[in-house]
């Protein structure tokens, strides 16, 4: 037990110290307000690209509706902090904000978790396309939160302490999935879904911790957009948003945390650096996409990850793991 | 004698073709029953239907006196179903281990919130399959490969991985689709010692799909005959043997019986 405790202090102190960086650092005036706005754009995308990753990555089917799910996320915690309790403390308020917009889309992800046990692959591309136009007609028809026009004047309360935090509790939770029996239930849905029922995996319990997970984080991810952007319509979440998260995906890699983090961090300064293109810039995205699906379609770190990012109690690589061939059979 | 499994007036439809028509049919605990008959005879169906990978057009499939039919087939699984498949269909990006673990985690109780908060009780049963995994590779001498992807093993490793991880799930009753398929006599004969000390070993009842007759006659305590999806014969390896329906059965398609 001490042992546990010792083996979590190092990583557990390194992330607390970046939480006290990321609260410092605003307020020392090193880093100029431009900076400070990638930065968090990076950890909000960071949050989108693993969890897509989880049903795109992991679970191999291919959802085109995490922006959808990442809307319903924003509106929900906009209403509040916007609508319902304006003058709320925000310290109290914000977090709340923050889990109302998640759970909102979480419960979204159930009705398209149950459409996943039937259907998969194209179909399912399909249906979560579907699910991405309701949610954007649906809300460009709702006058409570401005219709076409969105929600304005929204509270800046997305700091870069924040982002950072609700980042690394999506890294830690989904971390924590995938290396648990439910991870490792959603890799076998990928590998060989047959297989995986005959073996004892309850596929839909799977897919649905799946679905909900993702779209969860996808929900705490358009909460924090909301209030860093401080204006949303429902025109910020279309289709076009979720390329640039499954381009996140396929270029950082699936199936890998630490392809989460590149691929999230590669895109941000990607659109970053392409904004003097203007409406070209809409161009680029879709055609990176393109040129992975030919050349690289698993990304940098398909399907591996960095050490540091494993549980520890998975088990360690045994010292004889090189090539032993067949020479001893089994009991014969 | 007592039933493990039943099954009474088992009938599958695929469209009009009937691939198991009226079957009844049962397994005793502790014995192995073979099952031969020409290709499309209606074999893989009828432990597809016995898994639940197809539910039946009708009759019924008792599994320790409780019918299953309908039931997911995790489920089944997870009541002591467990099989193997006559094209091999491990999971093939994952490692050995992983694939173990995988038929191993319907033993663990670990609920969703656990897992994603990763709670000491949900750490307490990853150590927990972590080793019950190791050791079961270690007994069937795969412990080295654990970490190598199971796509890049050798064929004959990846047949006994599939065996392997069906004992993960610690069944009563292990369906064997073809698992000599593809060897040699030789590598055949081995595979026939293997299976008899893994029914031994693991106390274990065994129903065996299998196109090499030397081996079946070996292993077999009793062997059923099927030819379009019906029972044609049925009874100790000898009389199988000299059975003129068997014979027909078989000449008729390619002749294999020695
Ligand atoms: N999913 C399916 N859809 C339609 N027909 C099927 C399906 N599965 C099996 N069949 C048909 O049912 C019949 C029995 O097939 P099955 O695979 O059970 O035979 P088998 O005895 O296992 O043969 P083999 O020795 O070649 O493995 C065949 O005619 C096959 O084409
Ligand atoms: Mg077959």
């Amino acid at each position: 037990m001490m042992d546990g405790i010792k083996k979590h202090l190092i990583p557990l102190s390194l992330l607390l110290l970046g939480l006290v960086v990321a609260a410092v650092l605003p307020a020392t005036g090193l880093v100029n307000d431009y900076l400070q706005f990638v930065l968090i754009s990076v950890a909000i995308n960071a949050i989108l690209c693993v969890s897509l990753n989880l049903v795109n990555g992991w679970m191999g089917e291919f959802s085109v509706g995490h922006a959808g799910f990442m809307a319903l996320g924003a509106y929900a915690s906009a209403i509040l902090t916007v609508k319902l309790f304006p003058t709320a403390p925000a310290a109290l308020l914000f977090p709340a904000a923050v889990l109302i917009g998640g759970c909102t889309a979480g419960l979204a992800g159930i009705p398209v978790g149950i459409l996943s046990f039937k259907t998969r692959g194209d179909y399912l591309a399909i249906i979560t396309l579907a699910f991405l136009m309701i949610v954007k007609s649906g809300l460009e028809n709702i006058p409570y939160t401005g219709g076409p026009r969105g929600m304005l004047g929204i509270p800046r309360l997305t700091t870069l302490a924040w982002a950072y935090f609700w980042c690394v509790v999506a890294f830690w939770v989904i971390r924590n999935l995938v290396y648990s029996k439910y991870g490792r239930g959603i890799a076998a849905i990928r590998e060989d879904e047959i297989a995986a029922e005959a073996m004892g995996v309850n596929t839909r319990t799977a897919k649905l911790v799946a679905f909900v997970t993702s779209s969860f984080f996808a929900g705490v991810a358009g909460a924090l957009f909301a209030h860093q952007l401080q204006f949303i319509n429902p025109s910020s979440f279309d289709i076009l948003k979720s390329t640039e998260i499954l381009v996140m995906v396929y270029l950082g890699g699936v199936a890998s945390l630490g392809g989460s983090l590149l691929g999230a961090g590669a895109v941000t300064i990607l659109t970053q650096s392409l904004q003097p293109l203007g409406t070209w810039r809409m161009v680029v995205l879709p055609a990176i996409l393109v040129v992975l699906m030919l050349y690289r379609p698993s990304g940098i770190m398909g399907y591996r990850d960095w050490a540091w990012l494993k549980p520890f109690f998975s088990p360690a690589p045994r010292s004889n793991k090189k090539k032993e061939t067949e020479k001893r059979e089994g009991p014969q | 004698m007592s039933g493990l499994l039943e099954t009474r007036r088992l009938t599958r439809q695929f469209g009009g073709l009937r691939a198991i028509g009226d079957l009844s049919l049962s397994v005793n605990r502790g014995e192995i029953l073979g099952v031969i008959g020409p290709n499309g005879a209606g074999k893989t169906t009828l432990f597809n239907l016995l898994t639940g990978i197809y539910p039946p057009s009708s009759g019924e499939i008792l599994f320790e006196g409780l019918p299953i039919a309908g039931l997911r087939p995790s489920e089944i699984a997870r009541r002591g179903v467990a099989r193997t498949f006559q094209n091999i269909r491990l999971f093939r990006q994952l490692t050995v281990l992983e694939n173990v673990r995988i038929a191993y985690d319907s033993q663990i109780v670990c609920s969703p919130p656990d897992a994603l908060l990763s709670t000491p009780h949900a750490r307490l049963r990853e150590k927990e399959s972590i080793n019950a995994s190791m050791e079961l590779l270690e007994l069937f001498e795969l412990g080295s490969l654990a970490e190598n992807r199971a796509g890049d093993l050798s064929y004959g490793a990846q047949r006994r991985l599939e065996i392997v991880r069906a004992l993960a799930l610690d069944p009563k009753l292990l369906l064997l689709d073809e698992p000599a398929a593809g060897m040699n006599p030789s590598e055949a004969m081995q595979l026939t010692d293997f299976l008899r000390w893994v029914h031994g070993k693991f106390s274990l009842t065994i129903v065996l799909i299998e196109h090499h007759m030397q081996m079946v006659m070996a292993l077999s305590d009793r062997i059923e005959v099927l030819d379009f999806g019906v029972r044609i014969a049925g009874g100790k390896p000898d009389e199988v043997k000299g059975n003129p329906r068997v014979i027909e059965a078989y000449l008729g398609t390619e002749g294999e019986l020695p």
